[in-house]
């Protein structure tokens, strides 16, 4: 979001209209041109510091495993790209505890997913009833959700596993998000989005006809969707970056995510490690969060636009 | 198609503020209501408790007769047009309008026509397929009108729903709202503080103050005959001079004709029912008062004199560009039927 310095248009900072039309307000606003160029060696300075490592993997990825432990790494991509995802994509050798990459990407996107959409749910569920009706304890119920987010999720690690453990949920999807569907930071979001919600709008609605769950489906969740795709792409990549929660709940092999299986590859002592296919399952491992975000960035910046006022 | 009676309706907000106090208010069939008065006078909360927005404290609500108080809004069959427009922002033109229709079920071929029907009145036609935010200003606030007009409900309710629009604009809307109400029939009631609006378009005038009616009636006949001097400087522009009387004694340089009522403490008469004289020239009867020009206001049609007399400042408006400059001195003249008493409460006197 890093940008040429010049004035946003006022009021309208998020909308595409106003973001193709800053590079010609620049050259309106007499910024010089030394200054845009300035500008530009900042952005990709702080792009390649950010973009390194992620490059320096991907170069890893399609070495040999000889040349990965004989420095130093060469710094452009090898001849072994085919051979090395072929391997850790479909081969014996690669396979991690005996389990395919791909059961493991699957895994990691059933947890991911059902971590953020159960969210969404439940958050956007909760902050509706807290924001709109009034029944006894509202504020109370309000307080509680908000106290949660006082304690880490450390610190509740073991009772929480405790009770999965005992309704026998080890080796589950259930077991893998149930615990980390209750968010209070989802719940806070969209209670602070439906407070500036004109209560005119409500009240129009219920003079329309429209019931508690007309005005959800038809009015509220219509409004809210920038705010959801915006907290999907986040919950999305808290699901799939889980470690330890994985770690505890996890004892079957074909049950790991992807960032469990990768940490349990490189766990053996560094001789034996196949940095090579470690390199390959990180690649495969941060693709889906880019797509995700790419995809749903488009969405909700489309989003802003359609819906601003 | 419905009258709307209010019996003593009281509202009590959460916190103790009791906005109304007390108010009986009964709108004959087809007519248009127009509330006005001070901002925090409870106009608002009235129209909403109408609604059935906002629950009645104590009193009864009637719509057609039937008493509403516990009924919501959807049943009561009313539509309302708000300040804000309160537009779906999500929805285009046609579906803001739509909506409604659906929620009762009305069939898909029935919505279509009402809609396309509704918009071609309100010349809305090549609107449909916007969304709210791609109209300017005017173009929402008929879009609001179309919302309560396509449902053709039992009564319009409008809360300041043209405050949001230029001079010129709402001028028009005004003559354009009249027309609708007057063509469609239906029984309307109006908030606004605009004195000019509650004028033009009320058939019953309501002017409230503090959460109470003080005085409800035709407009004219309230404008001719207010019946505290609060109505009286709220009612009217410029509004009423008022001079407060000492006892029974007047001001100094005002001679009276006609003689004082036992009770007046104050007297009151309208800018424009004056009578610039010349020094030979005397009252018949009424009032004579002497005044110095302080200010003066062209307007174009007529101009304002803010002068200075004995008894406070007072405005006289003559038509047509002023013959008189700052610093001269006038003599107003009064006829005696056009000079207004009220008495120490405010309330008025014959
Ligand atoms: N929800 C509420 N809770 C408590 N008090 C309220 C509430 N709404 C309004 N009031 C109070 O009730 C009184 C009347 O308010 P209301 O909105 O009816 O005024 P109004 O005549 O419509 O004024 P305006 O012309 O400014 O819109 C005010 O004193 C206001 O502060
Ligand atoms: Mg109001």
């Amino acid at each position: 979001m890093v940008d040429t310095p010049v004035a946003v248009a006022p009021g309208k900072a998020t909308s595409t209209a106003a973001v193709l039309g800053r590079k010609e307000d620049g050259a309106m606003l007499g910024v010089s041109r030394s200054s845009r160029y300035i500008a530009h060696a900042v952005l990709i300075l702080g792009i390649v510091i950010v973009a390194f490592p992620i490059y320096y993997t991907f170069v890893a990825s399609t070495h040999t495993l000889q040349t990965i432990l004989r420095p130093p790494l060469p710094l452009l991509p090898g001849d072994q790209f085919f051979e090395n995802y072929s391997e850790a994509l479909f081969g014996g050798v690669g396979r991690i505890g005996g389990v395919a990459v791909s059961t493991l990407l699957f895994n990691t996107m059933v947890v991911a997913l059902a971590i953020a959409i159960g969210k969404i749910i439940i958050s956007i569920l909760s902050a509706y009833a807290i924001v709109f009706f009034r029944f006894p304890f509202r504020m109370v119920f309000f307080w509680i959700i908000f106290i949660t987010l006082m304690l880490p999720v450390e610190v509740r690690i073991m009772p929480t596993y405790k009770v999965m453990s005992d309704l026998g949920l080890i080796d589950t999807y259930t077991g893998l998000t149930l615990p980390l569907m209750a968010s209070a930071t989802a719940t806070l979001l969209f209670r602070q989005f439906f407070l500036t919600i004109p209560g005119e709008l409500v009240e129009a609605a219920r003079v329309d006809g429209a019931g508690p769950y007309r005005f959800f489906k038809d009015i509220l969740l219509p409004l809210s969707r920038t705010n959801i795709a915006a907290l999907f792409v986040i919950l999305f990549i808290y699901g799939w970056t889980q470690y330890l929660w994985p770690l505890l709940m996890t004892n079957r092999n074909d049950m790991n995510t992807i960032v469990i299986a990768l940490k349990k590859m490189i766990s053996f002592a560094d001789a034996d490690t196949q940095w090579h296919l470690v390199m390959v399952t990180s690649m495969l491992a941060i693709i889906p969060p880019i797509l995700v975000v790419l995809l749903m960035q488009r969405w909700f910046v489309r989003g802003l636009v359609d819906t601003e006022k | 198609m419905a009258t709307v009676d209010l019996k003593d309706v009281r509202k009590v907000y959460a916190g103790g503020v009791e906005a109304v106090k007390g108010v009986s208010i009964a709108i004959p069939d087809k007519a248009l209501c127009v509330l006005v008065g001070p901002s925090g006078c409870g106009k608002s909360t009235l129209l909403r408790m109408i609604a059935g927005l906002e629950t009645i404290s104590s009193g009864e609500v009637s719509i057609d007769g039937k008493v509403v108080n516990t009924v919501g809004p959807t049943e009561r069959d009313i539509a309302m047009v708000f300040q804000n427009y309160a537009l779906y922002p999500h929805m285009k033109v046609y579906d803001n309008m739509a909506y409604g229709l659906r929620n009762r079920g009305t069939p898909k071929d029935e919505i279509d026509r009402r809609v396309r029907d509704t918009a071609k009145t309100l010349e809305l036609a090549h609107l449909l397929d916007r969304r709210p935010r791609e109209l300017s200003g005017g173009q929402r606030q008929r879009v609001a009108m179309g919302r309560a007009i396509v449902r053709n409900p039992k009564v319009f309710l409008f809360d300041e729903p043209l405050s949001n629009l230029d001079a010129k604009l709402r001028g028009q809307m005004r003559v354009e709202i009249k027309n609708l109400q007057r063509s469609l029939g239906v029984t309307s009631v109006y908030v606004t503080h605009d004195q000019l609006e509650a004028m033009t378009l009320a058939d019953v005038l309501v002017v409230m103050n503090g959460g109470l009616v003080e005085q409800a009636g035709a407009p004219l006949d309230i404008y001719e005959k207010p019946a505290s001097t609060f109505v009286a400087s709220f009612i009217g522009a410029p509004p009423m001079n008022l001079i407060a009387l000492a006892g029974n004694a007047l001001p100094e340089g005002t001679k009276l004709v006609s003689p004082v009522p036992p009770s007046a403490a104050t007297l009151g008469f309208r800018p424009e029912d004056v009578e610039l004289a010349d020094a030979a020239h005397d009252a018949a009867d009424g009032m004579d008062l002497e005044a110095q020009v302080e200010a003066v206001e062209p307007v174009g049609a007529e101009s304002f004199l803010y002068s200075a007399t004995g008894g406070g400042r007072i405005v006289v408006r003559v038509p047509g560009r002023a013959i008189a400059q700052p610093g001269d001195r006038l003599r107003v003249l009064v006829p005696a039927d056009k000079l207004h008493w009220f008495d120490q409460a405010g309330k008025r006197v014959g």
